[in-house]
């Protein structure tokens, strides 16, 4: 008001360097000068604020007590969220008809269903098996890292599937099953015959023989040979170990070694038939697959194809 | 504006303290640097509407449009370049290049940009042209504005309108003609079928065309453009300018045919220059902010003067330094040659060439390996040592290409990729135009270290063309 009050009572005065008229407000000699903004500002301040206001209207903004304002549009970050889970289950559904009715042999032949498989694999494994056999299936003592080339029951992808569905000394039938004996604590054997056992099965891949080798030899073909081979080479049919390669499940040192055989090892896998549904099973086979350790149907040792 | 702002102050209350736009009726006018203007419009515009429709054959995997941006595949075309995300650093060359070229530019000549060949002027002209043709030249114009609605006024400016529109309807479409294949979306604007995203861009620009062309106009120079703002930081008094002659065109005054021009200047104040400016200023009180330096007033000015039989140039192009030598009575040559021609010279050649070496090296293959994290090694029962690398492989040419990847500086590497189908490392198969993703595992029989450089290499299997990358390969445990 005072404004209104000093233009009518005063003459405007122009400053002489800018030839602009002032405002005629005055703090210790400063002149403030009259540049006004345009108006068509004030039109689009105004429908801002009309925008606002219809913001607030139609979506959720003011807090309230007890939660928030709603709007009317019905919007909301949840319905959101599932509407784009909508919507990638549906994206899916395109790729999971055809999968669903594809043999192994055509995914692995498929460049779309592949990336379908190892993708969707990926993430199931993340979420089920990165428990136990870490995230990027590296493994851990007693829980073997499925990214090597060592397979205690069987790596081509109908082993592999098995072994997802029922586990392995998972308590169901179809589950793979086999025991070893705690050969110390059920006292078949004494120490010194374990450790003779143990340094027998150390030279296998490639430790120096002792003098008890001899000794550890004949209790191996006595007591192991018939689950992991009269070479140490493993059985798949039981789940029994290669002893002779580089790959220890428990570790390969001598004491882990008499551990082993003096308690014995059973780990467990768990059945995942009914917990997850058989896309699931079906996409992590191909990803454990395809990790590096995969076998083909008919082990042809990777003869290389020469024309 | 130097618009009085008492005069809206009359309005009064909380409105009065804004100025209030104007409207300004440019008169038409004759003359050399209307012709320029004429000429800068067709060709700008020329250029605008018709080049989405230019073809530019690049084979049959790559769109045939010779300027293409193609948002859903990522790529940008233009005639013989290509662009791909990661080169988006050509763009902000390109925006360097075209700030620089509008220093040096505006350092030599002034604002000839906003004048000639900026958007808003020269959708301003059209629109003002389109007024003009409808309701007749400034007078009329503004006597059909203070007229009452009658049924003449009501279908002229319907009319005019209609015609706007029109014209942002084509500008819009235009635009998005830019974004996708130009002739089969043209077609497809005629089966009325087009996406929904089509028409909110159109709709939206058509929006803002209108109303920037049709209502804003010298609004947007003066209040929303920055450059229009920071111009002025690059003139200095050898920068070409439209000035008046104020030495010689004062004391103006009213002047009779026959009567002497003794004590007197050569303005005869026939308003002829403020009339015609398209942003509404008196050029007579010197250079302002809010001039375009279209010239206009120029080409006003000296209709004017050949009609009184005076000499041409009391509005002209001209620098403040020559001006004033003038005055003197000496003369001062055009200074082009100044330290800010050659600094903005300097930048813009090296910016350009630095421009024209990337895109003449723009390799056509590029491959990049990223290492597994997790695992960083596979121990296998052979004794052998097991790494997995992710390959990318970007193939730039138009052809679908197969390539052969090795490895050097690790002995007896077996190269495995992990691929649909049956996939070697010789045979990797990239398609035209596109990112080949590919997860492989490097094995060899080497002793434990913690790390080793490796180098990979691809070659394309159909040429000598090859690119490589740097990795490692990991062995032992440990830090390095």
């Amino acid at each position: 008001m005072s404004h209104q009050d000093n233009e009518n009572n005063q003459k405007k005065e122009i400053d002489k360097v800018s030839g602009v008229e002032t405002t005629g407000h005055e703090w210790d000699g400063l002149k403030e000068l009259n540049n006004p903004l345009p108006r068509w500002w004030v039109w689009v301040f105004l429908a801002t604020c009309i925008w606002s206001v219809w913001y607030w209207v139609v979506y959720p903004a003011w807090p309230t007590i007890s939660g928030h304002t709603q709007g009317i549009g019905g919007h909301s970050q949840f319905v959101e969220l599932e509407n784009s889970q909508q919507e990638i289950i549906a994206r899916q559904q395109t790729y999971l008809d055809k999968f669903e009715k594809a043999s192994f042999d055509e995914i692995l032949n498929d460049s779309e269903l592949y990336a379908f498989a190892t993708a969707g694999g990926a993430s199931a494994f993340k979420d089920n098996c990165a428990t136990c056999h870490g995230t990027g299936a590296e493994g851990g003592k007693g829980y073997p890292n499925l990214n090597d080339d060592d397979w205690l029951w069987g790596g081509t992808l109908e082993d592999i599937h098995q072994t997802l569905e029922y586990g392995i000394r998972a308590g169901n039938e179809d589950t793979r099953l086999s025991q070893m004996p705690a050969f110390g604590k059920e006292k078949t054997l004494n120490r010194n015959e374990i450790y003779a056992v143990v340094d027998y099965v150390l030279t296998l891949s490639g430790e120096k023989q002792r003098e008890t080798y001899a000794q550890g030899a004949q209790i191996f073909q006595a007591q192991c040979a018939s689950c992991h081979g009269a070479e140490g080479k493993g059985s798949r049919d039981v789940g029994a170990p290669n002893l002779t390669d580089k790959i220890w499940l428990y570790g390969g040192d001598r004491q882990t070694l008499y551990q082993t055989v003096y308690s014995a090892r059973a780990g467990v896998m768990p059945s995942w038939h009914g917990r997850l549904n058989d896309n699931t099973i079906k996409q992590l086979t191909i990803y454990l697959h395809q990790l590096g350790g995969g076998e083909e149907e008919i082990n042809n040792d990777q003869e290389p194809v020469t024309e | 504006m130097t618009k009085s702002p008492s005069q809206n102050k009359k309005e009064g209350g909380l409105l009065g303290l804004f100025a209030k736009q104007e409207k300004i009726y440019p008169k038409r006018v004759w003359g050399k640097y209307r012709e320029l203007k004429w000429v800068a419009m067709v060709v700008t515009l020329g250029i605008y509407y018709l080049a989405p429709f230019l073809r530019w054959d690049r084979g049959p995997n790559a769109p045939n449009q010779a300027i293409l941006i193609d948002l859903p595949s990522r790529r940008a075309y233009w005639f013989n370049i290509e662009i791909w995300p990661q080169e988006v650093y050509i763009l902000t060359g390109i925006l360097i290049l075209a700030a620089i070229a509008l220093f040096f530019i505006t350092s030599l000549f002034g604002r000839v940009w906003c004048g000639y060949f900026c958007p808003q002027t020269v959708w301003t002209d059209l629109y003002v042209w389109v007024e003009r043709i409808i309701q007749g030249d400034r007078n009329a114009r503004k006597k059909l504005h203070d007229a009452p609605w009658t049924l003449d006024k009501f279908s002229k400016i319907v009319t005019t309108h209609f015609i706007w529109l029109v014209i942002a309807w084509c500008t819009a479409g235009s635009f998005v003609l830019y974004f996708t294949d130009a002739p089969s979306l043209f077609i497809s604007f005629f089966k009325f079928d087009v996406s929904s995203t089509v028409l909110y861009f159109i709709g939206g620009l058509t929006f803002s065309t209108y109303l920037m062309a049709g209502f804003a106009r010298e609004q947007v120079c003066t209040y929303m453009c920055p450059y229009a703002r920071f111009q002025s930081a690059m003139f200095d008094n050898d920068t070409l300018i439209i000035g008046y002659d104020a030495e010689r065109g004062e004391k103006r005054g009213s002047h009779k045919k026959g009567d002497s021009w003794e004590g007197r200047g050569h303005c005869i104040d026939c308003t002829a220059c403020v009339q015609v400016c398209p942003v509404g200023i008196d050029i007579r009180d010197g250079l302002q902010m809010e001039c375009i330096a279209c010239g206009l007033c120029v080409d006003a000015c000296n209709n004017i003067m050949d009609k009184i039989d005076l000499p041409r140039g009391l509005i002209r192009y001209d620098t403040a330094n020559h001006m004033a030598a003038k005055v003197k009575g000496g003369k001062e040559k055009f200074r082009f040659l100044r330290p800010r021609t050659f600094y903005y010279g300097f930048i813009l050649a090296f910016v350009g060439c630095i421009m024209l070496y990337t895109l003449i090296a723009r390799a056509p293959v590029e491959l990049h390996i990223l290492h597994d994290r997790n695992p960083v090694f596979v121990q296998l029962s052979s004794g052998e040592i097991r790494n997995g690398y992710t390959v990318k492989i970007l193939n730039k040419t138009h052809d679908h290409k197969t390539y052969a990847l090795r490895v050097e500086g690790l002995e007896n590497a077996y190269i495995d990729v992990k691929s649909a189908g049956n996939v070697t490392a010789d045979n990797m198969y990239v398609a035209a135009d596109s990112v080949g993703s590919y997860h492989i595992n490097v094995r060899a029989d080497v002793t434990p270290a913690i790390v080793r450089d490796i180098k990979f290499i691809i070659k394309d299997t159909g040429s000598d063309i090859s690119s490589s990358y740097d990795s490692i390969f990991v062995s032992k445990k440990g830090n390095k």
